[in-house]
């Protein structure tokens, strides 16, 4: 530790901290533009600059280590004049189009010249003007404005993992660029918005939509993967404008999937707004008094029942479905609508148990089935940041050939491998055996295969083979891939017949909830099915009655991420039309179906839920644990086949009712499904 | 299409000649330090082309097979490439005039020499490359050869204490495809004075 006295303020900083990190232990605010907590240190904006006793001149403090007995001081004439004169510099080449500038009212370079620019230009000269770049359809840039601090060159290089930016030409020529026009590869591109100081990205959708000051926020819970990437809605005139990330240390640090960003826009479109009821094999236009009285003729105490929760179900209306479901005898529960063969005897085989912030503290890691590149691309992040630390193998079970932005060993495609990772036959046995802390990611998607049981039960008992399993370390992780999926597998959602035998017949009566997407063509006739969802996507076109609800941003409620954190998500906006939070449908139909829920408001359900569902009740806090029981769940390794693991079809700009209703990700989806020809600058 | 009749290519291979190089060049780099051989096999890049084409310059796809070659990727091979003036990243003709316009040589008479090449070579000034493809001019910072200013460099040869009329005639032999001797046009040895030595004259046991 190093004492230092910032402006008379005595501070300790761990030895090697910079100057910059040791004035912000003191609580001084040093301005910035090149200096990114998360990236590595660039120095070459010089807008940190300060005065250190005995240095001759201003040093840059995000680059300057301190040393014990430092004395710095951040607001002297020296430092002010200093700071003055870079900024002058800075605003030679920078066009002063503030107020047709989409940063505008956010920016660093506006707030930064408040305090240290001048009152007037004394540049006579023609400035410099720099062709825009296109880096895809969700990144807008206007060239000229950059300050070329370089934050997105190394964002896309240390933390994305796809080298694709850098500066080209130099001095007065440097441009920021890709130098071959091509679209942004990343999944995390959005975020470059976010770091880059200035106008010079931002945000393609977004541009010359609102300023910030405008807009209305909420915190929300991103649900299109299962990383649970804490956001910001931003809304006007109950309007979804645009999603931000906002920091969570232990979840997203503060990055944003481009699906999770960019796709809001399938909110306003495709919408389920008002109830429909099936007549004459006609879907027509309902009263919700008409739809729950066409409920309650087929909903009916004689009747077979069944109920399937979906990706997108909160965690609220799942348990107010299972409970109407429960009050109205039936137990046919299932929320494996990808047929995943998810064992819910215990949550540890079905969570990411390690965490997602553990995977700072493991040391190996195999990959079974999954490419969390598109799956979960935040979390996917993280992993990279390990592998980036050192000491880090990564072994990958699947197709040959993915690209994960990081370095990783194939060690096969399927059950064979498997099966030699079980037994210790295979060669990266070694590796995870001599780690301390291994662990192993299983894609939700490999469970849905025909011997999905199987493949669970043996990634299992190579975790507990190979050492994952120990009592202060738990290295068995099961990747979801949508927010709804951990908390009703945690709401024992899984009971009675499973799903096919529901769609094939099964049931008299189905009620399907936050399974927008889910193909029921198969469903024969004489089973009565209730879709309640907020998409009119394939669930809806087989519905015997469709129930408006609402989507993530239009309700107050939980959602569980893939490492079992409960979190909060607040309404943004009102549901469009007569659509209705979800709980409160579930609600209304039951008093309908004369089984009325016992609470009337979302605290009610919440208290229910705390006390049915202990786990509920910890906030978002995520204990960590170990394994101290190795028994895995049921399955015969000898049955495992040799089929090679899938991963999940179709692109990861449109995987679910949200994104696929989005032209923003229609958008995304055409141009890299056909990357257009490269040409040279 | 570009100018001067050189397309750009669109694939590129290291020739024998170029891959026996870098292999001499990697090795002086400690094993996962390959990347620091960026800029040796860019200029093999660029000779290889001048082999190939007679025109020496770095296409894309040239700037591609480093990257590949040196396990980088290739953004960080167009940053080093553009950054340096001396790979050309665009078609040059087959003599690249270098004229050095740094306070030394121009107080020398670099624009006489500038002048010279415009003259002789037919060009508009610096960027411009001749109609017939066999010069391009480009200023260059100082090359360090202040002593014998003003310099042109041809290609990789230094012709030294330049003049108006020494450009023109070292430009008229290139035309003829002669290539005269490098170094200083008015005979003087190395950087000694003109006109011969006037220290160090006995040395001893000479």
């Amino acid at each position: 530790m190093a004492k230092v006295t910032i402006d008379g303020i005595e501070v300790e900083v761990p030895n090697g901290a910079s100057v910059l990190q040791a004035c912000e232990a003191a609580g001084i605010e040093i301005p910035r533009f090149c200096y990114h907590e998360r990236l590595s240190v660039a120095g070459n904006c010089r807008m940190c600059l300060v005065e250190v006793e005995k240095a001759p001149k201003p040093v840059a403090s995000c680059a300057f280590p301190v040393a014990d007995g430092m004395k710095v001081f951040t607001d002297t004439e020296m430092v002010r004049r200093a700071r003055r004169g870079v900024m002058e510099f800075l605003l030679i080449n920078h066009p002063l189009d503030c107020p047709i500038c989409d940063q505008g009212g956010e920016c660093d370079l506006q707030d930064q010249a408040m305090a240290y620019g001048g009152d007037k230009s004394r540049y006579k000269e023609e400035k410099r003007v720099v062709k825009d770049k296109y880096m895809g359809p969700l990144v807008k840039t206007i060239m000229t404005r950059c300050i070329q601090c370089t934050r997105c060159v190394r964002f896309s290089a240390e933390v994305a993992g796809t080298s694709e930016l850098g500066g080209t030409n130099r001095g007065e020529h440097m441009e920021i660029g890709t130098y071959v026009e091509k679209a942004l590869t990343s999944e995390l591109s959005g975020n470059l918005i976010d770091i880059c100081p200035v106008g010079a990205l931002t945000s393609r959708p977004y541009a010359f939509v609102s300023r910030p000051w405008e807009l209305r926020k909420a915190d929300g819970i991103d649900v299109l993967d299962a990383t649970g990437t804490n956001i910001r809605i931003d809304t006007r005139s109950g309007e979804v404008l645009r999603m931000l990330p906002r920091i969570n240390e232990d979840v997203n640090e503060e990055w944003l999937a481009d699906r999770g960003r960019f796709s809001f826009d399938g909110l306003k479109r495709k919408r389920l707004d008002r109830p429909w009821v099936r007549q004459g094999g006609k879907l027509v236009p309902a009263t919700w008094q008409q739809a729950f009285d066409a409920i309650a003729a087929k909903f009916t105490a004689g009747a077979k029942l069944g109920a399937l929760a979906g990706d997108l179900a909160d965690v609220e209306s799942t348990l107010a479905l299972k409970e109407l479901m429960a009050n109205l005898g039936s137990s046919n529960l299932d929320c494996r609508t990808d047929g995943a063969a998810i064992d819910i005897s215990r949550r540890d085989f079905y969570s990411f148990n390690t965490s997602i912030a553990g995977i700072d503290e493991a040391d190996a890691l195999l990959i079974i089935g999954s490419n969390p590149r598109t799956e979960a691309p935040v979390l996917n992040a993280r992993i990279r940041k390990r592998v980036t630390a050192g000491g880090f193998p990564v072994g990958v079970v699947g197709p040959h050939g993915l690209d994960l932005t990081y370095g990783h060993d194939w060690l096969g495609e399927g059950g064979a491998t498997l099966r030699a990772l079980a037994s210790g036959a295979h060669r990266f046995c070694e590796v995870l055996r001599n780690a301390k802390k291994p662990m192993l990611i299983l894609g939700r998607n490999a469970l849905t295969a025909a011997d999905g049981a199987t493949l669970l039960a043996v990634a299992w008992q190579i975790a507990a083979f190979n050492g994952m399993l120990k009592a202060d370390w738990h290295g068995f992780n099961l990747l979801h891939r949508f927010g709804g999926q951990h908390g009703a597998l945690d709401l024992g959602f899984v009971s009675g017949l499973p799903m096919a035998k529901m769609l094939s017949g099964g049931v008299d009566a189905l009620w399907v909830l936050g399974a927008d997407g889910l193909d029921l063509s198969a469903v024969p006739a004489s089973t009565f099915v209730v879709v309640q969802g907020h998409h009119g996507d394939a669930a809806a076109a087989r519905a015997d009655v469709i129930l408006p609800g609402a989507a993530y941003t239009e309700k107050d409620a939980a959602w569980v991420n893939t490492e079992g954190r409960v979190q909060l998500g607040y309404q943004a906006v009102h549901p469009p039309g007569e659509a209705r939070e979800d709980w409160k449908v579930i609600r209304a139909a039951s008093a309908v179906l004369g089984k009325p829920l016992p609470y009337d408001t979302l605290e009610a359900l919440r208290a229910r839920l705390v006390s049915a569902y202990p786990a509920f009740g910890h906030g978002d806090a995520l204990p960590r644990f170990g394994c101290t029981d190795t028994t895995g769940p049921a399955g015969d390794i000898s049955r495992l086949t040799d089929a090679a693991l899938a991963l999940p079809a179709g692109n990861y700009w449109q995987q679910d009712p949200i994104s696929r209703a989005s032209e923003t990700m229609a958008e995304c989806a055409r141009t890299y499904a056909a990357p257009a020809a490269l040409a040279a600058e | 299409m570009t100018a001067h009749g050189h397309a750009e290519p669109t694939s590129f291979a290291f020739d024998d000649e170029s891959n026996a190089a870098i292999e001499k060049i990697v090795a002086r780099y400690p094993a996962g330090k390959q990347a620091s051989a960026v800029i040796p096999l860019l200029y093999i890049v660029q000779r290889q082309m001048k082999r190939q084409t007679d025109s020496a310059w770095v296409p894309r796809v040239g700037m591609d097979a480093v990257a590949a070659r040196l396990g980088m990727a290739p953004i960080r091979v167009y940053e080093v490439a553009t950054f340096y003036f001396m790979f050309n990243t665009k078609p040059i003709g087959r003599f690249h005039l270098q004229v050095c316009g740094t306070t030394p040589c121009w107080l020398r008479g670099s624009d006489a020499v500038m002048k010279a090449c415009k003259d002789a070579g037919h060009l508009s000034g610096y960027g411009d490359t001749s109609a017939d493809g066999l010069f391009t001019m480009t200023e260059v910072e100082c090359l360090g050869g202040c002593v014998n200013a003003p310099i042109l460099q041809v290609d990789d040869d230094y012709y030294e204490d330049m003049d108006y009329e020494s450009t023109v005639k070292l430009i008229e032999a290139l035309k003829r495809g002669e290539r005269p001797k490098p170094g200083s046009v008015i005979g003087r040895q190395t950087s000694a004075p003109v006109g011969g030595p006037t220290t160090l004259l006995d040395v001893a046991g000479e």
